[in-house]
């Protein structure tokens, strides 16, 4: 993971081209497969495309697309799930009713299909993306931390607290919080896997990144119209990457989630 | 079970009325499809003229009282780009849909839970761990790339399967299907194993994480203990309290499929309706949009109503009432 993050933070200093800058690339390069195969350049380790963009620069530059996605996504999906959910269990009522029936009508439809849905609406863009994963994630979050509030609130020392009249904010934050935190790090890593998947594929059927920031699962979309002429290695190599990185996440996530629950030692 | 199916019900309604509302609400508020109808330097009048016939003159809440009208009668409207009645165009559709995902289905089943059987059972050998690590690649794959290069290895550089579309379709109880031909199973293999990957990937996990949970129990230890076969303790004993999650898994499985068809479909061609909703998008064909999006919202609410059902089969403490 450290090496995902370091080739998407570094890599730029490192690749042979910036394949989005039209004076960097060469159509005389295109079509060359990987190094090692025969007809393969030294240059191009993992082959060119159609246009003469080097597939291993087009991926260190898709990574950053995609995970900036996944991350700044799972980031603002937290904060408006976790304060949804705050203000779902602490209140009550009707607020409550209302989040968790909408929450419920959520739920009962895949996220995939919601997220084509609502891409559908918006239109390309990453900070469309964004707010489609947000739109879509919220759920999760919102339930762990609305659960968590009820059953703190029954306890006697946040009655106590209320007595000697801590603000309603204070008593979340001290008491509240520090009981969710660890689920709520094992389900953003994984959803940062998740969301740079659901991203990928949002991007291959078109209705992801623009088209003038690719990210991997763009980058696969280009590559497969041109997988029955032969160029395999346009799309295969960054679908592989996105495996690698999403791969890694789910590692953590796991190894995160047997070391913080204390039920499984 | 009366009590049961009208709170069935009563959710439904309520679910639809949701949905129809959010589809009418955005599919109104953004992208106007009368730019796609006409010419390119359409004048004021026959942009007019579009707009009538689209019924788009009209304020809005006549639009959505129209709508809802209309498809409570199963009139979505004609869909704009193929001028036929957009719900009859998802129905025709959906048989080739539908049994791509049975055969993901099978295909999870078959592979699925016996893996997770084993590797449940026996955590600490080899076969087990690779199953793990298989599988945990298998749910960070992306789906479309599991189907390219299924394209690229089966048929472009074996050539033993066909790239696209669905082959020959015979009649089974006088449905059209793929399923009742051999060139039809020969087209409908690839799509289906893209499709089930990532299931079989969820279903291992889930079912290994139950197993091993179960086989510490006692009655587990008792039931080896009386000299009950290996077999019989796995898939009799431990396996059945296992179902549960499983069960409820598979619903929501069912429901994504259902979604990821969207992707397998425009990958290989499939005539299925995923496809018609991914072009329908491309074209904002509204008609099929929302009559898809009605579509599957009451098939998951059917699809969760039968999985309740299930519940109560496996495990007969479960009261639907409560």
């Amino acid at each position: 993971m450290f090496f995902v993050l370091l080739t998407a933070i570094f890599g730029p200093y490192f690749t042979v081209q910036n394949p989005y800058d039209l004076s960097d690339i060469q159509l005389a390069d295109a079509y060359k497969p990987p190094a090692y195969l025969e007809g393969g350049d030294a240059k191009f380790i993992l082959g060119t495309d159609q246009q003469g963009r080097d597939i291993l620069s087009t991926i260190v530059y898709g990574s950053r697309v995609s995970l900036f996605i996944g991350i700044v996504g799972t980031l603002l999906t937290c904060a408006i799930g976790v304060t949804l959910g705050l203000i779902s269990g602490y209140f009550g009522g009707k607020i409550d009713a209302l989040i968790m029936r909408i929450a419920d009508v959520q739920l009962s439809f895949p996220t995939m299909l919601i997220a084509i849905f609502l891409m559908s609406l918006l239109g390309r863009g990453i900070a469309n993306i964004l707010i489609s994963l947000a739109l879509v994630g919220w759920v999760r979050y919102a339930r762990i931390v609305r659960g968590e509030v009820l059953s703190v609130k029954k306890q006697e020392y946040i009655e106590a607290t209320k007595v000697i009249g801590l603000p309603n904010f204070r008593i979340i934050a001290k008491h509240v919080l520090p009981n969710v935190i660890t689920s709520i790090i094992v389900l953003s890593t994984m959803q940062v896997g998740s969301f740079i998947l659901t991203e990928a594929t949002l991007s291959f059927l078109g209705l992801g990144v623009p088209v003038t920031r690719p990210s991997l699962g763009m980058i696969c979309s280009d590559g497969y119209q041109v997988l029955f002429s032969g160029l395999w290695w346009v799309s295969i190599f960054p679908g592989l990457y996105i495996m690698l990185i999403v791969f890694g996440i789910n590692l953590l996530g796991d190894f995160l989630r047997d070391e913080l629950n204390p039920k499984l030692k | 079970m009366a009590q049961y199916l009208v709170k069935r019900i009563m959710q439904l309604i309520m679910v639809l009325f949701i949905v129809s509302l959010l589809i009418f609400v955005f599919t109104s508020v953004l992208g106007n499809p009368v730019y796609l109808m006409v010419r390119e330097n359409a004048s004021e009048e026959e942009i007019q003229k579009a707009m009538e016939y689209l019924g788009l003159d009209k304020p809005l809440p006549v639009q959505y009282g129209r709508f809802v009208k209309n498809a409570l009668k199963g009139d979505f409207g004609m869909s704009y780009m193929y001028h036929r009645s957009a719900l009859q165009l998802i129905l025709e559709r959906f048989p080739a849909t539908l049994e791509v995902v049975i055969v993901a289905m099978l295909l999870t089943v078959i592979i699925g839970i016996p893996l997770g059987v084993f590797s449940g059972a026996f955590p600490k050998s080899r076969f087990s761990r690779i199953v793990m690590v298989s599988s945990i690649a298998g749910i960070s794959l992306p789906s479309f790339w599991i189907g390219m290069v299924m394209i690229l290895v089966f048929s472009l550089n074996l050539g033993i399967l066909p790239v696209s579309g669905r082959g020959a379709v015979g009649s089974i109880l006088g449905i059209e299907t793929s399923l009742a031909t051999v060139d039809g199973w020969r087209h409908i293999i690839l799509p289906a194993i893209t499709l089930a990957v990532q299931n079989i990937a969820s279903i291992i996990r889930l079912t290994r994480g139950g197993m091993q949970e179960n086989m510490r129990q006692d009655y587990i230890k008792f039931a080896r203990a009386k000299g009950v076969p290996r077999r019989k303790v796995l898939f009799g004993h431990a396996l059945k309290n296992t179902m549960i999650p499983v069960v409820t898994i598979f619903g929501l499985q069912l429901g994504s499929l259902i979604a990821f068809t969207t992707i397998t479909e425009t990958i290989f061609a499939w005539p299925g309706m995923g496809k018609l909703l991914i072009d329908a998008i491309n074209s904002s064909d509204r008609p099929i949009i929302s009559a898809y999006i009605l579509f599957v919202a009451v098939m998951y609410v059917f699809i969760n109503f039968v999985v309740d059902i299930l519940y109560t089969i496996i495990d007969p403490r479960i009261d639907l009432n409560n």
